[in-house]
């Protein structure tokens, strides 16, 4: 029945081609359209870490004063460097990492390269192992070493192809920001998107080229930079005067595998706020938050406005062009009453001729949605064109294929189903006298 | 024309699920029209916002790494030795740029208690300028001065973020907002430990990063001696077809006299240009879709049309031979599908309005202006009357002979 469905829509279709034509091309730019935005969100809306972004808690205090930089009852965004430091040598977590972001200069010894700034991270040891960093050559440092404040740095793979042609260069020094140091590790290509660690560096195709050892960093007074958000009469963060102790500037994230472990550290979390409070640091009743990582991007709402806004006028355009498509599948079905009719009155049943008409819907479907491929990647290549920051990641992958022709297929079959019904409706006979 | 318009309801019952079709789209296309060209020209009027700058003849170079204790004897040279590349009109420091990103905000108050918390201040751009900088931004000065040599000599930075000194020009927008109705001149702006006497007026200046006040931007002079190098943006004023040659020239000498640093240059219209991209990518976006939905709904109603002809032409003969010329047909089809669009219309600027007042709720949109809705229905009925116009063409060459044979 499948086969013989098939070959009557095939051979209905190839009679009016310019209808055909017409249905095909509105499904395939419909499909088209807002699947390049869908993939687009589909992308950005993505988890940066799978696997482990459940265990990854991002704590927040709240250590403002009773004024408050913001009126939100949400607490701060990061933490200040003494509760950072307190948490991080509190180590209830699995494992924590304190860190920041800043750029740092870079004097090559080769003589043919100019200096130049690479983008920094001031982190703690656990940051490698906590969000699997993958290492090229060497390892992390140590926490040892954070205490020592030892001159260790790992570098990105880029950044050693560029000064090492790519060789190990573990154990090997660099001069940073006038200082020599060692490296230690050189990572491999790893760039986490979005970049949920520290989104004050821009959300998309961020990564740094050098990772230094937090402690260290405050001990020399490297640059940063970042959001630092300061209440009361504190102020800093201009070049090498560090923000003050009523700013918060730094991003703490812990890693904690069980729920109950999350739920333990949420009440340390409260007991740490409340001692300070009654220490006189904290103003304000205990405040914390604890969201995981998929959690945190939320909250940040890190898709862009303009997307979830193109992503809805696509879908609005989709929608137009299925009601054209609906029209179009009436006029094509109420054209082929005769036939119907025949059909009929030689003992098809209404149930037969639904199939049979939901079947030509189906191949519209089928071949809008290779039209509609086409056009999303052309779609996407034109997103890719563009300077976003995002646009070099809007690629298709085999989830969107995939959903790229059910959408089409049920789209049509959808829009096949008016059309279909109202031409079932024909009473046999009258078309047969007609004609 | 009364007369025509009860035989074309009289049709309509009888066809109506064609009929509501056409209405559907046209309402659902109108809605996604207005919105779109709504959001499209909200991006456009931010892109083209003014900025009372020479953009159009600046150039500028980021020089950083170089060490700040000495940036009293370094920005000097560094200038002079601008100021000798052929082109360059004048060329000065200053700590950032409008849109480049680079924002250091701070909130004053107007009153003397004013604290950096308080509700009542006003969230300010900083911008801290050298010696020259007036000239080579083409700054208009509309009330007062600008600074003096005075004024930049007994500025420095502290061990605050702050510049120690008095004196600030603000712009047009920005006293106006502080000081509403008021003259600015002479009055003063205030926050924890520091205060500063508005000395100038310029001309609207837009922020590092624009969003909500476009214009809250201050200057405050500082000299080169006590900048301890927050002025990292060497700015050079020259004739437009210049700029690519001083760029490059700029980059290397800058880099040449201080090794170790990293110089970076680019013309204003690039930073601008990089400020918008996402804006105007967002934009070109939304007309293509606008395009190709037009047309899209323009073939739907040809598709439809088309059918609704054929099924009818026995009727259109029958007109024909009963006397109706080929005019009365063609206006048949073309005030049964004006009914139809305005129809369409009617529901679509319903449509179009609640997904605006939506869309106000959930994202940072204005509302739109009522005369989105006519000009939406308008184009609207312009495509209609034209997606019709070749349908009811062949519906007005069925020859009256057609009545005749037998259906």
């Amino acid at each position: 029945m499948f086969g013989y469905y098939l070959d009557l829509a095939l051979r209905s279709l190839k009679r009016h081609r310019m209808l055909t034509g017409l249905m095909v091309l509105a499904i395939a730019l419909g499909i088209g359209a807002s699947m390049t935005m869908l993939t687009v969100l589909h992308v950005l809306s993505g988890d940066p870490i799978p696997g482990r972004s459940a265990q990854l808690y991002y704590p927040q205090l709240d250590p403002q004063d009773l004024k408050g930089m913001t009126s939100s009852k949400e607490p701060p965004d990061q933490v200040t460097l003494i509760d950072g430091q307190n948490l991080l040598r509190a180590k209830r977590a699995d494992r924590q990492a304190l860190m920041t972001g800043g750029s740092v200069p870079l004097m090559p010894e080769q003589s043919m390269l100019d200096p130049f700034y690479v983008e920094a991270r001031y982190t703690s040891a656990d940051f490698f192992p906590m969000f699997e960093a993958p290492f090229l050559y060497g390892t992390g440092w140590t926490a040892a070493d954070d205490d020592a404040h030892a001159r260790d740095v790992v570098i990105a793979r880029s950044l050693n192809d560029k000064l090492f042609q790519g060789a190990n260069s573990v154990g090997r020094s660099v001069r940073l920001a006038g200082v020599s140091w060692r490296i230690v590790g050189v990572l491999d290509k790893w760039q986490p998107n979005p970049h949920f660690y520290d989104l004050n560096t821009g959300s998309f195709a961020y990564a740094e080229q050098v990772f230094l050892p937090l402690q260290t960093m405050l001990e020399l007074r490297l640059d940063r930079n970042g959001s630092s958000d300061c209440w009361g009469n504190s102020g800093g963060g201009a070049a090498g005067i560090l923000p003050m102790d009523g700013c918060v500037w730094l991003q703490f994230w812990v890693e904690l595998d069980t729920p109950a472990k999350a739920a333990a550290y949420k009440d340390f979390l409260l007991r740490y706020s409340q001692d300070q409070k009654t220490a006189g640091r904290f103003q304000r009743a205990p405040n914390v938050r604890l969201r995981n990582v998929m959690q945190w991007l939320d909250y940040n709402m890190v898709v862009p406005d303009d997307v979830r806004l193109q992503t809805g006028l696509a879908f609005g355009f989709l929608l137009v062009c299925l009601v054209n498509t609906v029209g179009l599948m009436l006029a094509k079905f109420m054209r082929r009453a005769g036939e119907l009719g025949v059909r009929r009155a030689l003992g098809a049943s209404r149930r037969a001729l639904f199939a049979q008409l939901l079947m030509e819907a189906g191949v519209v479907g089928l071949v809008g949605g290779v039209g509609g491929l086409l056009l999303a990647m052309f779609g996407l290549w034109l997103v890719r064109q563009r300077p976003s920051d995002y646009a070099a990641l809007a690629h298709l992958d085999p989830a969107m294929l995939y959903a790229t022709f059910v959408l089409s297929l049920c789209a049509t079959l959808l829009a096949g189903l008016l059309p279909a019904w109202r031409a079932c409706q024909i009473a046999p006979a009258l078309q047969l006298k007609s004609n | 024309m009364i007369m025509e318009i009860r035989p074309i309801f009289a049709s309509m019952r009888k066809h109506m699920i064609p009929a509501t079709l056409i209405v559907l789209e046209i309402a659902l296309a109108c809605a996604v029209l207005c919105n779109a060209v709504f959001m499209i020209s909200q991006r456009v009027s931010d892109i083209h916002l003014p900025n009372a700058i020479d953009e159009q003849s600046l150039v500028t170079v980021t020089l950083r790494g170089t060490d700040d204790k000495l940036a009293g004897s370094d920005v000097p040279r560094n200038l002079a030795a601008l100021r000798g590349i052929a082109g360059v009109q004048s060329a000065a420091v200053i700590s950032t740029l409008p849109l480049s990103t680079n924002n250091w905000g701070w909130s004053f108050g107007t009153k003397p208690e004013s604290t950096i918390t308080d509700q009542s201040t006003t969230n300010v751009s900083l911008f801290f300028v050298g010696p020259g900088i007036d000239k080579t931004l083409g700054l208009r000065v509309v009330q007062g001065r600008f600074f003096n040599d005075d004024d930049y000599a007994n500025s420095s930075l502290g061990s605050a973020p702050l510049p120690e000194t008095h004196a600030v020009v603000l712009t047009k927008s920005l006293v106006e907002k502080m000081w509403p109705g008021q003259p600015a001149l002479g009055k003063t702006m205030y926050t924890t430990g520091h205060y500063y006497t508005v000395v100038g007026v310029m001309a609207d200046v837009l922020r590092p990063n624009i969003g909500g006040q476009n214009y809250s931007t201050a200057f405050f002079p500082l000299g080169a001696a006590g900048s301890k190098g927050v002025q990292a943006y060497y700015v050079m004023h020259c004739d437009p077809q210049d700029r690519d040659r001083i760029v490059r020239e700029a980059e290397l000498k800058l880099a040449t006299i201080n090794p170790g640093a990293v110089a970076k240059g680019q013309t204003y219209s690039e930073i601008r240009t990089k400020y918008f991209a996402n804006m105007s990518s967002m934009a070109w976006m939304l007309v293509l879709v606008c395009v190709v939905m037009l047309a899209v709904t323009a073939f739907g109603i040809v598709g439809l049309t088309s059918f609704w002809v054929n099924q009818r032409r026995r009727q259109i003969g029958v007109r024909r031979a009963v006397g109706a010329t080929r005019g009365h047909i063609m206006r048949y089809f073309q005030t049964e599908n004006f009914l139809l669009s305005t129809a369409g219309v009617v529901f679509g600027m319903a449509l179009a309005f609640g997904i605006n007042a939506y869309l106000m709720q959930h994202y940072e949109l204005n509302r739109m202006p009522w005369y989105y809705l006519p000009c939406g229905a308008i184009a609207l009925w312009v495509i209609g009357q034209l997606s019709v116009f070749g349908p009811a063409r062949r519906a007005a060459a069925v020859p009256p002979v057609v009545a005749t044979r037998s259906a």
